[in-house]
Protein backbone atom coordinates (compact mmCIF):
# COMPACT_ATOMS: atom_id res chain seq x y z
CA UNK A 1 0.00 0.00 0.00
CA UNK A 2 3.03 2.25 0.49
CA UNK A 3 3.57 5.09 -2.41
CA UNK A 4 6.38 6.32 -1.15
CA UNK A 5 9.28 4.11 -0.22
CA UNK A 6 13.25 4.95 0.27
CA UNK A 7 15.51 2.45 1.48
CA UNK A 8 18.94 3.33 2.52
CA UNK A 9 19.25 6.99 1.13
CA UNK A 10 22.59 8.45 1.73
CA UNK A 11 23.79 12.14 1.30
CA UNK A 12 26.93 14.01 1.57
CA UNK A 13 27.73 17.64 0.27
CA UNK A 14 31.54 17.21 0.09
CA UNK A 15 32.97 15.34 3.20
CA UNK A 16 29.80 16.41 5.09
CA UNK A 17 27.87 13.33 6.11
CA UNK A 18 24.37 15.18 5.86
CA UNK A 19 21.99 11.78 5.58
CA UNK A 20 23.39 8.71 7.22
CA UNK A 21 21.10 5.98 6.44
CA UNK A 22 17.25 6.88 5.41
CA UNK A 23 14.42 4.06 4.80
CA UNK A 24 10.80 5.04 5.17
CA UNK A 25 7.93 4.46 3.25
CA UNK A 26 4.38 7.04 3.08
CA UNK A 27 1.40 4.78 2.66
CA UNK A 28 -1.83 6.10 0.04
CA UNK A 29 -3.17 8.92 2.45
CA UNK A 30 -1.15 8.49 5.05
CA UNK A 31 0.00 12.02 7.24
CA UNK A 32 4.10 11.12 8.11
CA UNK A 33 6.09 13.49 9.81
CA UNK A 34 10.01 13.54 9.90
CA UNK A 35 10.60 14.96 13.14
CA UNK A 36 14.22 15.87 13.88
CA UNK A 37 16.96 18.32 15.64
CA UNK A 38 17.57 21.89 13.59
CA UNK A 39 20.65 21.04 10.85
CA UNK A 40 19.67 17.31 10.97
CA UNK A 41 19.75 17.21 7.06
CA UNK A 42 15.32 17.08 6.71
CA UNK A 43 15.49 19.78 3.75
CA UNK A 44 18.08 17.97 2.55
CA UNK A 45 16.15 14.86 1.95
CA UNK A 46 13.07 16.73 0.25
CA UNK A 47 16.44 18.10 -1.93
CA UNK A 48 16.30 14.56 -3.11
CA UNK A 49 12.73 13.62 -3.55
CA UNK A 50 12.21 16.90 -5.49
CA UNK A 51 15.67 16.72 -7.64
CA UNK A 52 17.16 19.26 -6.52
CA UNK A 53 20.26 17.57 -5.36
CA UNK A 54 20.67 13.56 -6.12
CA UNK A 55 22.24 11.35 -3.70
CA UNK A 56 22.64 7.44 -2.94
CA UNK A 57 20.11 4.56 -2.23
CA UNK A 58 16.69 3.65 -3.70
CA UNK A 59 13.38 6.10 -4.13
CA UNK A 60 9.96 4.94 -5.39
CA UNK A 61 6.88 6.15 -5.60
CA UNK A 62 3.99 3.58 -6.23
CA UNK A 63 6.77 1.08 -7.04
CA UNK A 64 8.38 2.98 -9.82
CA UNK A 65 12.18 4.76 -9.19
CA UNK A 66 11.87 8.21 -8.50
CA UNK A 67 13.80 9.34 -11.24
CA UNK A 68 10.95 11.80 -13.23
CA UNK A 69 11.34 14.03 -10.51
CA UNK A 70 8.64 16.52 -9.96
CA UNK A 71 6.06 14.74 -11.32
CA UNK A 72 4.70 13.38 -7.71
CA UNK A 73 5.59 16.00 -5.38
CA UNK A 74 3.61 19.56 -4.78
CA UNK A 75 6.58 20.63 -2.46
CA UNK A 76 6.28 23.67 0.19
CA UNK A 77 9.57 25.12 0.86
CA UNK A 78 10.63 25.84 4.40
CA UNK A 79 9.85 29.18 4.23
CA UNK A 80 6.04 30.50 2.51
CA UNK A 81 8.27 31.20 -0.61
CA UNK A 82 5.86 33.72 -1.74
CA UNK A 83 6.59 35.97 -4.56
CA UNK A 84 6.38 39.24 -2.74
CA UNK A 85 5.35 40.88 -7.07
CA UNK A 86 2.27 38.66 -7.26
CA UNK A 87 -0.90 39.06 -5.68
CA UNK A 88 -1.92 36.18 -3.41
CA UNK A 89 -4.29 34.96 -6.34
CA UNK A 90 -1.69 34.61 -8.64
CA UNK A 91 1.32 33.33 -5.97
CA UNK A 92 -1.52 29.97 -5.60
CA UNK A 93 -2.39 29.70 -8.98
CA UNK A 94 1.62 29.51 -10.09
CA UNK A 95 2.09 25.99 -9.70
CA UNK A 96 -1.17 25.01 -12.21
CA UNK A 97 0.19 27.60 -14.47
CA UNK A 98 3.84 25.77 -14.67
CA UNK A 99 1.98 22.47 -15.59
CA UNK A 100 0.25 24.73 -18.54
CA UNK A 101 -3.14 25.84 -17.52
CA UNK A 102 -4.10 29.39 -18.57
CA UNK A 103 -4.24 32.12 -16.13
CA UNK A 104 -7.89 32.34 -16.24
CA UNK A 105 -8.77 28.52 -15.75
CA UNK A 106 -6.17 28.84 -12.72
CA UNK A 107 -7.88 31.54 -11.35
CA UNK A 108 -10.96 30.08 -11.59
CA UNK A 109 -9.85 26.50 -10.00
CA UNK A 110 -7.93 28.38 -7.00
CA UNK A 111 -10.65 31.33 -6.15
CA UNK A 112 -13.48 29.34 -4.39
CA UNK A 113 -10.69 27.69 -2.22
CA UNK A 114 -9.93 31.15 -0.99
CA UNK A 115 -12.49 30.83 2.07
CA UNK A 116 -11.91 27.57 3.04
CA UNK A 117 -8.35 27.95 3.73
CA UNK A 118 -9.05 31.91 5.30
CA UNK A 119 -8.03 33.80 3.10
CA UNK A 120 -11.30 34.91 0.91
CA UNK A 121 -10.81 39.24 0.37
CA UNK A 122 -7.41 38.60 0.17
CA UNK A 123 -7.16 37.90 -3.39
CA UNK A 124 -5.44 41.24 -4.64
CA UNK A 125 -3.16 41.75 -1.57
CA UNK A 126 0.39 41.39 -2.04
CA UNK A 127 1.94 39.16 0.33
CA UNK A 128 3.88 41.49 1.90
CA UNK A 129 0.61 42.61 3.54
CA UNK A 130 -0.63 39.94 5.16
CA UNK A 131 0.18 38.01 8.46
CA UNK A 132 2.05 34.99 9.19
CA UNK A 133 -0.27 33.09 10.06
CA UNK A 134 -1.82 33.91 6.24
CA UNK A 135 0.86 33.45 4.17
CA UNK A 136 1.47 30.18 5.38
CA UNK A 137 -2.06 29.39 4.47
CA UNK A 138 -1.63 30.97 1.04
CA UNK A 139 1.82 28.85 0.64
CA UNK A 140 -0.14 25.54 1.31
CA UNK A 141 -2.90 26.46 -0.99
CA UNK A 142 -0.46 27.17 -3.65
CA UNK A 143 1.32 23.76 -2.79
CA UNK A 144 -2.44 21.67 -2.39
CA UNK A 145 -3.98 22.82 -5.80
CA UNK A 146 -1.12 21.51 -7.71
CA UNK A 147 -2.93 18.37 -7.19
CA UNK A 148 -0.03 16.22 -7.24
CA UNK A 149 -0.04 12.79 -5.77
CA UNK A 150 1.89 13.70 -2.49
CA UNK A 151 2.72 16.77 -0.21
CA UNK A 152 6.41 17.71 0.98
CA UNK A 153 5.82 20.17 3.75
CA UNK A 154 8.49 21.47 5.07
CA UNK A 155 8.45 23.10 8.76
CA UNK A 156 5.37 24.95 7.48
CA UNK A 157 4.75 26.84 10.66
CA UNK A 158 8.20 26.72 11.98
CA UNK A 159 8.69 30.39 11.71
CA UNK A 160 5.28 31.31 13.55
CA UNK A 161 4.23 32.50 16.99
CA UNK A 162 3.10 30.08 19.00
CA UNK A 163 -0.62 30.91 19.22
CA UNK A 164 -0.90 31.32 15.44
CA UNK A 165 0.91 28.07 15.16
CA UNK A 166 -1.10 26.02 17.16
CA UNK A 167 -4.21 27.86 15.37
CA UNK A 168 -3.04 26.44 12.45
CA UNK A 169 -1.86 22.92 13.40
CA UNK A 170 -5.59 22.47 14.02
CA UNK A 171 -6.45 24.29 10.97
CA UNK A 172 -4.65 21.83 8.95
CA UNK A 173 -5.40 18.89 10.71
CA UNK A 174 -9.02 19.26 10.42
CA UNK A 175 -8.23 19.90 6.73
CA UNK A 176 -6.34 16.64 6.05
CA UNK A 177 -9.30 14.99 7.81
CA UNK A 178 -11.47 16.59 4.46
CA UNK A 179 -8.88 16.00 1.84
CA UNK A 180 -6.85 13.09 3.54
CA UNK A 181 -3.87 13.89 1.45
CA UNK A 182 -0.81 11.76 1.49
CA UNK A 183 1.27 13.77 3.04
CA UNK A 184 5.15 13.98 4.31
CA UNK A 185 5.73 16.80 6.96
CA UNK A 186 8.90 18.16 8.24
CA UNK A 187 9.02 19.54 11.96
CA UNK A 188 11.41 19.87 14.70
CA UNK A 189 8.39 20.50 16.72
CA UNK A 190 7.56 17.16 18.93
CA UNK A 191 3.58 18.39 19.77
CA UNK A 192 2.82 19.32 15.85
CA UNK A 193 3.94 15.79 14.92
CA UNK A 194 1.91 14.08 17.80
CA UNK A 195 -1.29 16.21 16.84
CA UNK A 196 -0.51 15.90 13.29
CA UNK A 197 0.93 12.55 12.29
CA UNK A 198 -0.37 9.09 11.72
CA UNK A 199 3.35 7.90 11.78
CA UNK A 200 5.99 9.43 12.68
CA UNK A 201 10.23 9.36 11.73
CA UNK A 202 12.51 9.98 14.53
CA UNK A 203 15.81 11.62 12.82
CA UNK A 204 18.83 11.86 14.66
CA UNK A 205 21.24 14.56 14.82
CA UNK A 206 23.80 15.17 11.69
CA UNK A 207 24.54 12.39 10.03
CA UNK A 208 20.63 11.73 9.78
CA UNK A 209 19.58 8.43 10.59
CA UNK A 210 16.36 6.98 11.56
CA UNK A 211 16.54 6.25 15.41
CA UNK A 212 12.75 5.19 15.69
CA UNK A 213 9.40 4.74 13.78
CA UNK A 214 6.78 5.37 16.15
CA UNK A 215 2.40 5.29 15.17
CA UNK A 216 0.51 7.76 16.38
CA UNK A 217 -2.47 5.55 17.62
CA UNK A 218 -4.93 8.59 18.51
CA UNK A 219 -8.26 8.90 17.46
CA UNK A 220 -9.40 11.55 14.91
CA UNK A 221 -10.25 14.13 15.14
CA UNK A 222 -7.18 15.22 17.15
CA UNK A 223 -8.64 16.65 20.12
CA UNK A 224 -6.86 18.73 23.09
CA UNK A 225 -8.41 17.50 26.20
CA UNK A 226 -9.78 14.52 27.68
CA UNK A 227 -8.20 10.66 27.62
CA UNK A 228 -6.35 10.96 24.17
CA UNK A 229 -4.74 14.42 25.15
CA UNK A 230 -3.47 12.56 28.18
CA UNK A 231 -2.33 9.94 25.96
CA UNK A 232 -0.44 12.23 23.45
CA UNK A 233 1.11 13.80 26.49
CA UNK A 234 2.79 10.72 27.08
CA UNK A 235 4.03 10.26 23.84
CA UNK A 236 5.59 13.46 23.51
CA UNK A 237 7.39 12.52 26.40
CA UNK A 238 8.64 9.57 25.09
CA UNK A 239 10.00 11.43 21.81
CA UNK A 240 11.35 13.95 24.09
CA UNK A 241 13.50 11.26 25.97
CA UNK A 242 14.45 9.54 22.25
CA UNK A 243 15.92 12.31 21.27
CA UNK A 244 17.26 14.14 24.05
CA UNK A 245 19.17 11.09 25.29
CA UNK A 246 20.11 9.17 22.41
CA UNK A 247 21.96 6.28 24.34
CA UNK A 248 18.82 5.15 25.86
CA UNK A 249 17.87 3.81 22.54
CA UNK A 250 17.97 0.09 23.18
CA UNK A 251 16.58 0.50 26.54
CA UNK A 252 13.16 1.83 25.68
CA UNK A 253 12.73 0.07 22.52
CA UNK A 254 9.90 -2.18 22.82
CA UNK B 1 15.37 71.74 -0.64
CA UNK B 2 16.30 73.55 1.92
CA UNK B 3 19.90 72.45 1.80
CA UNK B 4 19.86 73.70 -1.52
CA UNK B 5 18.57 77.03 -0.57
CA UNK B 6 20.82 77.67 2.53
CA UNK B 7 23.80 76.81 -0.23
CA UNK B 8 22.78 79.30 -2.77
CA UNK B 9 21.68 82.35 -0.11
CA UNK B 10 25.51 81.99 1.11
CA UNK B 11 26.81 82.10 -2.09
CA UNK B 12 25.00 85.08 -3.30
CA UNK B 13 26.03 86.90 0.13
CA UNK B 14 29.32 85.85 -0.48
CA UNK B 15 29.56 86.89 -4.01
CA UNK B 16 27.91 90.11 -3.21
CA UNK B 17 29.90 91.46 0.13
CA UNK B 18 33.24 90.07 -0.54
CA UNK B 19 33.97 91.99 -3.47
CA UNK B 20 35.18 89.16 -5.65
CA UNK B 21 34.94 89.76 -9.38
CA UNK B 22 31.82 88.43 -11.18
CA UNK B 23 34.19 87.11 -13.63
CA UNK B 24 35.91 84.43 -11.43
CA UNK B 25 32.27 84.18 -8.77
CA UNK B 26 29.24 85.56 -10.48
CA UNK B 27 26.30 85.76 -7.49
CA UNK B 28 23.05 83.42 -8.46
CA UNK B 29 21.22 85.66 -9.29
CA UNK B 30 23.45 86.92 -12.25
CA UNK B 31 23.88 83.46 -13.26
CA UNK B 32 19.64 83.27 -13.23
CA UNK B 33 19.78 86.19 -15.20
CA UNK B 34 21.71 85.47 -17.40
CA UNK B 35 20.70 82.30 -17.86
CA UNK B 36 17.01 83.33 -18.83
CA UNK B 37 18.59 86.07 -21.00
CA UNK B 38 20.33 83.35 -23.25
CA UNK B 39 17.98 80.64 -22.14
CA UNK B 40 17.48 79.58 -26.41
CA UNK B 41 21.23 78.63 -26.77
CA UNK B 42 21.21 76.51 -23.64
CA UNK B 43 17.93 75.17 -24.71
CA UNK B 44 19.34 74.78 -27.93
CA UNK B 45 22.76 73.11 -26.70
CA UNK B 46 20.82 70.81 -24.21
CA UNK B 47 18.69 68.77 -26.87
CA UNK B 48 22.39 67.14 -28.17
CA UNK B 49 23.41 66.29 -24.99
CA UNK B 50 19.69 64.80 -23.73
CA UNK B 51 19.98 62.94 -26.96
CA UNK B 52 23.17 61.92 -26.12
CA UNK B 53 22.21 60.90 -23.06
CA UNK B 54 19.08 58.93 -23.58
CA UNK B 55 20.36 57.22 -26.97
CA UNK B 56 23.69 55.88 -25.27
CA UNK B 57 22.10 55.05 -22.09
CA UNK B 58 19.46 53.01 -23.94
CA UNK B 59 22.43 51.26 -25.46
CA UNK B 60 23.85 49.87 -22.48
CA UNK B 61 21.04 49.40 -21.42
CA UNK B 62 20.10 46.75 -24.17
CA UNK B 63 23.52 45.44 -23.93
CA UNK B 64 24.03 45.46 -20.34
CA UNK B 65 20.24 43.13 -20.56
CA UNK B 66 21.37 40.67 -23.02
CA UNK B 67 24.69 40.31 -21.57
CA UNK B 68 23.56 39.50 -18.22
CA UNK B 69 21.25 37.01 -19.16
CA UNK B 70 23.98 35.24 -21.08
CA UNK B 71 26.27 35.35 -17.87
CA UNK B 72 23.59 33.83 -15.93
CA UNK B 73 22.74 30.99 -17.79
CA UNK B 74 26.20 30.41 -18.78
CA UNK B 75 28.17 30.94 -15.43
CA UNK B 76 31.25 30.77 -16.31
CA UNK B 77 31.27 33.34 -18.95
CA UNK B 78 31.02 35.42 -15.69
CA UNK B 79 34.77 35.20 -14.82
CA UNK B 80 35.72 35.23 -18.38
CA UNK B 81 34.20 38.46 -19.24
CA UNK B 82 34.22 40.42 -15.87
CA UNK B 83 37.80 41.49 -15.31
CA UNK B 84 37.29 43.41 -18.69
CA UNK B 85 34.34 45.40 -18.24
CA UNK B 86 36.04 46.21 -14.08
CA UNK B 87 39.30 47.40 -16.59
CA UNK B 88 36.52 49.49 -19.13
CA UNK B 89 35.74 51.31 -15.67
CA UNK B 90 39.44 52.31 -14.01
CA UNK B 91 39.98 53.99 -17.78
CA UNK B 92 39.87 57.64 -16.71
CA UNK B 93 36.61 59.66 -18.78
CA UNK B 94 39.14 62.28 -19.72
CA UNK B 95 41.68 60.33 -21.10
CA UNK B 96 39.16 58.26 -23.35
CA UNK B 97 36.98 61.08 -24.35
CA UNK B 98 39.39 62.93 -26.48
CA UNK B 99 40.06 59.76 -28.17
CA UNK B 100 36.71 58.63 -28.84
CA UNK B 101 35.69 62.02 -30.75
CA UNK B 102 39.56 61.46 -32.46
CA UNK B 103 38.44 58.40 -33.47
CA UNK B 104 34.87 58.64 -34.40
CA UNK B 105 34.68 62.36 -34.93
CA UNK B 106 32.61 65.28 -33.80
CA UNK B 107 29.04 63.60 -34.39
CA UNK B 108 26.66 61.80 -32.35
CA UNK B 109 28.13 58.17 -32.52
CA UNK B 110 31.28 58.99 -29.69
CA UNK B 111 29.38 60.23 -27.31
CA UNK B 112 26.27 57.76 -27.06
CA UNK B 113 29.56 55.24 -26.81
CA UNK B 114 31.11 57.15 -24.31
CA UNK B 115 27.27 57.45 -22.14
CA UNK B 116 27.25 53.85 -22.78
CA UNK B 117 30.99 52.86 -21.68
CA UNK B 118 30.13 54.58 -18.22
CA UNK B 119 26.67 53.41 -17.19
CA UNK B 120 26.94 49.79 -19.18
CA UNK B 121 29.00 47.72 -15.95
CA UNK B 122 27.17 49.36 -13.18
CA UNK B 123 23.98 48.29 -14.88
CA UNK B 124 25.18 45.02 -15.30
CA UNK B 125 26.51 44.28 -12.39
CA UNK B 126 23.17 45.10 -11.15
CA UNK B 127 21.08 42.69 -13.44
CA UNK B 128 23.43 39.84 -12.50
CA UNK B 129 23.59 40.33 -8.42
CA UNK B 130 19.75 40.83 -8.88
CA UNK B 131 19.30 37.52 -10.61
CA UNK B 132 21.36 36.01 -8.06
CA UNK B 133 19.25 37.48 -5.71
CA UNK B 134 16.51 35.20 -6.04
CA UNK B 135 15.31 33.26 -2.97
CA UNK B 136 16.74 29.51 -3.13
CA UNK B 137 12.95 28.31 -2.06
CA UNK B 138 11.79 30.07 -4.60
CA UNK B 139 13.84 28.18 -7.51
CA UNK B 140 13.24 24.75 -5.74
CA UNK B 141 10.13 25.29 -5.41
CA UNK B 142 9.53 25.73 -9.41
CA UNK B 143 12.01 22.60 -10.32
CA UNK B 144 9.54 20.45 -8.12
CA UNK B 145 6.71 22.06 -10.18
CA UNK B 146 8.11 21.09 -13.35
CA UNK B 147 9.21 24.95 -14.33
CA UNK B 148 12.80 24.53 -16.77
CA UNK B 149 15.83 27.50 -16.41
CA UNK B 150 13.89 29.51 -19.14
CA UNK B 151 10.85 29.49 -17.09
CA UNK B 152 12.31 30.07 -13.88
CA UNK B 153 14.34 33.24 -15.20
CA UNK B 154 11.25 34.48 -16.12
CA UNK B 155 9.24 33.61 -13.21
CA UNK B 156 11.94 34.42 -10.31
CA UNK B 157 14.92 35.28 -11.39
CA UNK B 158 13.93 38.26 -13.18
CA UNK B 159 11.35 40.28 -11.42
CA UNK B 160 13.97 39.21 -8.26
CA UNK B 161 16.17 41.74 -10.20
CA UNK B 162 13.88 44.70 -10.29
CA UNK B 163 14.68 46.15 -6.76
CA UNK B 164 18.80 46.13 -8.09
CA UNK B 165 17.92 46.89 -11.33
CA UNK B 166 16.34 50.24 -10.28
CA UNK B 167 18.88 51.12 -7.64
CA UNK B 168 21.61 50.66 -9.97
CA UNK B 169 18.98 52.70 -13.09
CA UNK B 170 19.55 55.81 -10.48
CA UNK B 171 23.17 55.99 -10.48
CA UNK B 172 24.13 55.23 -13.89
CA UNK B 173 21.38 58.08 -15.00
CA UNK B 174 23.58 60.37 -13.45
CA UNK B 175 26.64 58.99 -14.74
CA UNK B 176 25.31 59.32 -18.20
CA UNK B 177 24.99 62.77 -18.51
CA UNK B 178 27.99 63.74 -17.02
CA UNK B 179 29.17 61.24 -19.18
CA UNK B 180 27.56 62.75 -22.35
CA UNK B 181 29.07 66.45 -21.24
CA UNK B 182 32.44 64.98 -20.78
CA UNK B 183 32.24 63.68 -24.69
CA UNK B 184 31.16 67.28 -25.58
CA UNK B 185 33.62 69.32 -23.78
CA UNK B 186 35.92 66.75 -26.12
CA UNK B 187 34.41 67.82 -28.95
CA UNK B 188 31.34 68.68 -30.44
CA UNK B 189 29.33 71.15 -32.85
CA UNK B 190 26.75 71.78 -30.21
CA UNK B 191 26.00 70.91 -26.63
CA UNK B 192 26.29 71.73 -23.10
CA UNK B 193 29.75 70.68 -22.37
CA UNK B 194 31.42 72.36 -25.64
CA UNK B 195 28.96 75.28 -24.42
CA UNK B 196 30.42 75.31 -21.23
CA UNK B 197 34.05 75.14 -22.79
CA UNK B 198 32.91 78.11 -24.97
CA UNK B 199 31.75 80.50 -22.38
CA UNK B 200 35.03 79.31 -19.82
CA UNK B 201 37.14 80.61 -22.81
CA UNK B 202 35.34 83.66 -23.19
CA UNK B 203 35.52 84.45 -19.58
CA UNK B 204 32.13 83.98 -18.57
CA UNK B 205 31.70 81.79 -15.52
CA UNK B 206 28.18 82.83 -15.27
CA UNK B 207 26.87 81.22 -18.27
CA UNK B 208 29.20 78.40 -17.36
CA UNK B 209 27.14 77.96 -14.32
CA UNK B 210 24.26 78.37 -16.01
CA UNK B 211 24.84 75.55 -18.25
CA UNK B 212 25.73 73.60 -15.06
CA UNK B 213 22.77 74.44 -13.52
CA UNK B 214 20.86 73.03 -16.79
CA UNK B 215 22.62 69.96 -16.61
CA UNK B 216 21.97 69.65 -13.14
CA UNK B 217 18.24 70.25 -13.51
CA UNK B 218 18.45 67.60 -16.60
CA UNK B 219 19.52 65.07 -13.97
CA UNK B 220 16.89 65.18 -11.24
CA UNK B 221 14.15 65.36 -14.34
CA UNK B 222 15.99 61.95 -15.51
CA UNK B 223 16.22 61.03 -11.63
CA UNK B 224 12.95 61.43 -10.70
CA UNK B 225 11.13 59.48 -13.72
CA UNK B 226 12.91 56.65 -12.87
CA UNK B 227 11.65 57.09 -9.23
CA UNK B 228 8.00 57.38 -10.52
CA UNK B 229 9.00 54.46 -13.14
CA UNK B 230 9.96 52.28 -9.96
CA UNK B 231 6.83 52.89 -8.11
CA UNK B 232 4.60 52.01 -11.27
CA UNK B 233 6.75 48.56 -12.05
CA UNK B 234 6.77 47.92 -8.20
CA UNK B 235 3.45 48.43 -6.57
CA UNK B 236 4.01 45.50 -4.13
CA UNK B 237 6.97 47.64 -2.52
CA UNK B 238 4.94 50.80 -1.28
CA UNK B 239 1.86 48.13 -0.57
CA UNK B 240 3.87 46.37 1.53
CA UNK B 241 4.96 49.70 3.65
CA UNK B 242 1.93 50.55 3.95
CA UNK B 243 0.60 48.18 5.90
CA UNK B 244 3.70 47.18 7.25
CA UNK B 245 3.76 44.23 9.82
CA UNK B 246 0.34 43.72 9.80
CA UNK B 247 1.89 40.21 12.18
CA UNK B 248 5.08 38.16 12.55
CA UNK B 249 6.90 37.71 9.20
CA UNK B 250 9.00 34.59 8.75
N1 LIG C 1 23.62 22.65 -0.91
C1 LIG C 1 24.33 22.39 0.21
N2 LIG C 1 25.68 22.39 0.18
C2 LIG C 1 26.40 22.12 1.29
N3 LIG C 1 25.88 21.85 2.49
C3 LIG C 1 24.54 21.83 2.60
C4 LIG C 1 23.69 22.11 1.47
N4 LIG C 1 22.40 22.03 1.88
C5 LIG C 1 22.45 21.72 3.20
N5 LIG C 1 23.72 21.61 3.63
C6 LIG C 1 24.15 21.24 5.00
O1 LIG C 1 23.45 20.10 5.39
C7 LIG C 1 23.11 20.17 6.76
C8 LIG C 1 21.65 19.88 6.96
O2 LIG C 1 20.89 20.96 6.41
P1 LIG C 1 19.30 20.90 6.32
O3 LIG C 1 18.90 19.72 5.52
O4 LIG C 1 18.84 22.21 5.83
O5 LIG C 1 18.89 20.70 7.85
P2 LIG C 1 17.46 20.79 8.55
O6 LIG C 1 16.45 21.06 7.48
O7 LIG C 1 17.28 19.48 9.22
O8 LIG C 1 17.54 21.90 9.56
C9 LIG C 1 23.54 21.54 7.26
O9 LIG C 1 24.73 21.40 8.00
C10 LIG C 1 23.78 22.31 5.99
O10 LIG C 1 24.83 23.23 6.18
MG1 LIG D 1 15.29 22.63 7.22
Amino acid sequence: MSRLELRHVRKAFGGLDVLADISLSVGAGEFVSILGPSGAGKSTLFQLLTGAEHGEGEMSFDGAPLDDHGRHFAFMPQRDALMPWRRILDNTTLGLEVQGMRRQAARARVAPLFAEFGLAGFERHFPAQLSGGMRQRAALLRTVVQQRDMLLLDEPFGALDALTRTAMQRWLEQMWRHHRWTALLITHDVREAVFLSDRIYVLSARPARIVREIKVPLPRPRSLGGDAARQASALEAEILDIILNPQSIQRTRP
Amino acid sequence: MISVGLLLLAWELYATYSGIRPTILPAPSRVFEQATLNREALADNAVPTIRATLLGFACSLSAAFALSMLVDFFQPLRRALFPVFIISQTLPLVAIAPLVVLWFGFGLAPKIMLVALVTFFPMLVALVEGYESTEAEIGQMLRAMGAGRWRIFLLARLPSALPYFFAGLRISITYAVVGAIFAEYAGAAKGLGIYMLNAKNNFRPDLVLAAVGVSAALTLILFGLTVLVQRLAMPWERAGKKTGGTGPRR
